[in-house]
C-alpha cells in the first residue's frame, strides 16, 4: 500500500476505526462548510499542487541585456490543519462495537476547520494572501441589525443592489450563526417561517455559516468566486503514545474573487 | 425509474455526484440497448428491418461512447486506466492489470488527489441541501 503524507497506515487505528473517524468527520464538517455551498469549487488537485494560476505576469526590469522578461503571478495554496487527540481506549471500544465513543475533539476540529475555511472565503485571511468576498465587494455594506423582522427588507435590498449592478442570480446567502438562529426561531405574521421567506427572495440557498459575521448575499451563478482545492479535507496521523493518538484534519486551498461586484456584505 | 440510479439518498449527494450517477445509469442503458439490437439483428430475416435496426444500434454506439467520454473526463484515474486498455492490441486482461497498477501508483507518486479511501471525499457542496 502506498503511504501518503497523511501517514494513516502508521496510526494504531484499524480499518474499521478509520471508517468510523472518516464518517464522523464528514457528518460534522459538511453542515458547517458554508462556502462550498455557495462558491465555485475546483479540484482537488492533489497535495503537491502548490499554487493557482492567475494568468498574469509582472515585468522583470533588471534582466540580461537584450532580454525582455516577466515572472508569472500565482496564488499559493494555504495548508490548514486542525489537530485533535483521541483516547486509544475509545478507539479500542469502537472496534468492540461501542456506539457511544467519545469523538468530541474530532467534532470540534471539524467545526474549527470548516469555520476557518468559511472565514477565509467570506472575510479573507491576509497572512495567507486571501481576500474575502465581503472585503472585496465593491458595494457599501449595510447593517443587518438585531431585528430579524427586518431581514427580508435588507436581503431584498441586497438582491436589488446585485441586480442593479447587472449581476444575475440565483442569489444565495451565508448567514452567521447568531443571525441564523434568530431566523430559524422567527415566524412572520400568519406563521410563515422567515427562513422560507428569505429563500424566496434569494431564489437560492441560505446557509448556516460559522465564521461569518453578519451575512453575505452573493450570486451563485458561477464564475464569480473561485475556491481551488489542492488536497481536500482528510484526516492524517501525527503521533501516538500508549494512551492517545494525535491526528489532524487537513486541507490545502486557495480562494479568489473574480467579480467583486457580485456580493453585498451585511454587517452584524 | 426516475431516481433509482442513486444508491445513496439523493438529498445527501452533491450535485456533481448526482450528475456522475445519471451518466453511469445512461451508460448502462446504452449498453443494454446495444445488446438488445445485437440479438434482434441475429434473428431478423427482413432486410429493411435489419437496416433500420443496424442504424439504431449505431446511434446507441454513439450515445454509449459520449457517456463514457463524459465519465472519463470527470474521473482522471478511470481515464488513465482506460487509456491503457482501450484501442490496444494484445491481451486485454494483461493490459488491464498493468494499466491499473501504473495509474494507481502514478497517482500516489504525484501526490495526486487522494482516493476516497483517504480523503473525506467532500468536494463541492453547491446544489446540495442548504
Amino acid at each position: 500500500m502506498s503511504v501518503s503524507h497523511l501517514l494513516r497506515e502508521r496510526a494504531p487505528i484499524t480499518e474499521a476505526g478509520w471508517d468510523r473517524l472518516d464518517d464522523e468527520a464528514r457528518e460534522r464538517v459538511v453542515p458547517a462548510l458554508a462556502a462550498r455551498k455557495l462558491v465555485d469549487f475546483a479540484g482537488p488537485q492533489g497535495w503537491r499542487y502548490s499554487a493557482t494560476n492567475l494568468g498574469r505576469t509582472d515585468r522583470i526590469a533588471d534582466g540580461p541585456e537584450g532580454i525582455e522578461a516577466q515572472v508569472r503571478r500565482v496564488m499559493p495554496l494555504v495548508e490548514a490543519r486542525a489537530p485533535f487527540t483521541l483516547a486509544r481506549s475509545e478507539l479500542a471500544d469502537a472496534d468492540r462495537g461501542a456506539e457511544d465513543i467519545d469523538l468530541e475533539e474530532l467534532d470540534a476540529a471539524a467545526v474549527r476547520i470548516a469555520t476557518a475555511e468559511n472565514a477565509a472565503v467570506f472575510h479573507g485571511w491576509s497572512a495567507a494572501g486571501i481576500t474575502g468576498i465581503a472585503e472585496a465587494s465593491t458595494h457599501d455594506p449595510f447593517p443587518l441589525g438585531e431585528d430579524c423582522e427586518r431581514y427580508p427588507r435588507h436581503v431584498a435590498k441586497a438582491v436589488d443592489t446585485l441586480r442593479g449592478a447587472g449581476i444575475e442570480g440565483p442569489y444565495g446567502m451565508a448567514l452567521g450563526p447568531a443571525a441564523h438562529t434568530n431566523v430559524l426561531e422567527t415566524s412572520q405574521h400568519g406563521g410563515y417561517p422567515l427562513l422560507e421567506h428569505l429563500r424566496e427572495i434569494l431564489g437560492g440557498p441560505l446557509v448556516w455559516a460559522p465564521g461569518v459575521e453578519g451575512a453575505v448575499v452573493l450570486s451563485t451563478g458561477g464564475g464569480h468566486f473561485l475556491f481551488e482545492s489542492g488536497q481536500d479535507l482528510a484526516i492524517g496521523y501525527a503521533s501516538h503514545d500508549a494512551q492517545s493518538v494525535q491526528l489532524y484534519l487537513e486541507e490545502s486551498f486557495s480562494f479568489r474573487v473574480a467579480t467583486p461586484e457580485a456580493a453585498v456584505a451585511l454587517t452584524p | 425509474m426516475g431516481t433509482d440510479q442513486y444508491h445513496e439518498p439523493a438529498s445527501e449527494l452533491p450535485a456533481p455526484t448526482r450528475t456522475f450517477a445519471r451518466l453511469c445509469a445512461s451508460l448502462t442503458e446504452e449498453a443494454e440497448a446495444i445488446g438488445w439490437y445485437e440479438q434482434r439483428l441475429a434473428i431478423e430475416p427482413d432486410r429493411d428491418a435489419r437496416a433500420i435496426m443496424r442504424d439504431a444500434q449505431g446511434e446507441e454506439f454513439k450515445h454509449f461512447s459520449m457517456d463514457l467520454e463524459f465519465l472519463l473526463r470527470r474521473s482522471p484515474l478511470w481515464r488513465e486506466i482506460a487509456e491503457g486498455i482501450l484501442f490496444q492490441q494484445g491481451d486485454i486482461v494483461e493490459h488491464g492489470e498493468e494499466a491499473e497498477e501504473e495509474a494507481v501508483e502514478g497517482e500516489a507518486a504525484r501526490g495526486a488527489p487522494l482516493s476516497t479511501g483517504e480523503s473525506l471525499g467532500i468536494g463541492s457542496l453547491k446544489g446540495g441541501p442548504s
